[in-house]
């Protein structure tokens, strides 16, 4: 198992070949990438920035959780942060398994985990000259007020 | 007693710092924290609720800090 959070391109062939192992009969490849619209608004660049320490050991009990409920440590992840151009990787999750079912849910699980829990923020750049802090789920900061206390609760 | 609070993103905006250093009773809790900060200038416009960590973790409303913590206020994340 390996975490980190980077401030350099991903390289997610390496991080499969880092799962590598003939144990393993299934290995799931998940790459987060920078899209070109949010919101009907096109989009020129995204900052991503990190409560470093915090996302470290989150981001690293996540992947524990995930080890422990399927029963592997074939797992890598990175999330990285800075300014990415479009397309390139924000997060990639390599999980492998002896079998396809487990590799895909504990992928599933890491993504759906640290998209909920990591201390990361992105400031999206429009092609207009804007930029704006947004959510997860791409809200706007002025809307997400109410969410705030719905993930409290869950965490 | 003195305790750190970290700022990020959107709440480090509107209060135009990253961190700050609140002058706190001995026994303060979250709750106490958040509303201290609050009523800094430009504190409401960081929400009722926030979620807030103390030491990297999570923490709830009612949860004690003490001087040599370090408390953080967490907007709404947005990683993946």
């Amino acid at each position: 198992m390996r975490t980190a959070i980077v401030e350099r391109r991903i390289d997610s062939s390496a991080l499969l070949a880092e799962v590598a192992n003939t144990r393993n009969g299934a290995t799931v490849l998940f790459v987060g990438t920078v899209r070109d619209m949010n919101d009907d608004a096109p989009v020129s660049a995204l900052d991503y920035t990190a409560y470093n320490a915090m996302a470290e050991r989150e981001l690293a009990a996540i992947v524990a959780e995930a080890a422990k409920r399927w029963k592997t440590h074939d797992i890598a992840v990175e999330h990285r942060v800075g300014t990415l151009d479009l397309g390139e990787a924000s997060v990639a999750i390599a999980a492998a398994h002896p079998h396809r079912g487990e590799a895909f849910e504990a992928a599933r699980y890491i993504i759906e985990e640290l998209k909920r829990r990591l201390p990361i923020w992105k400031r999206e750049h429009y092609v207009d000259g804007r930029s704006e802090w947004v959510s997860a789920d791409g809200q706007k900061t002025a809307d997400i007020e109410q969410r705030t206390s719905d993930v409290g609760a869950k965490s | 007693m003195t305790v750190r609070v970290l700022l990020f993103a959107s709440y480090a905006d509107a209060l135009g710092a990253s961190e700050v250093a609140l002058d706190l009773p001995a026994g303060a809790c979250v709750r106490d924290v958040l509303s201290r900060v609050k009523s800094m200038a430009s504190g409401k416009r960081i929400p009722d609720k926030p979620l807030v960590a103390v030491n990297q973790r999570y923490a709830t409303d009612d949860q004690t800090v003490s001087a040599s913590d370090e408390v953080a206020i967490i907007p709404p994340v947005a990683g993946g």
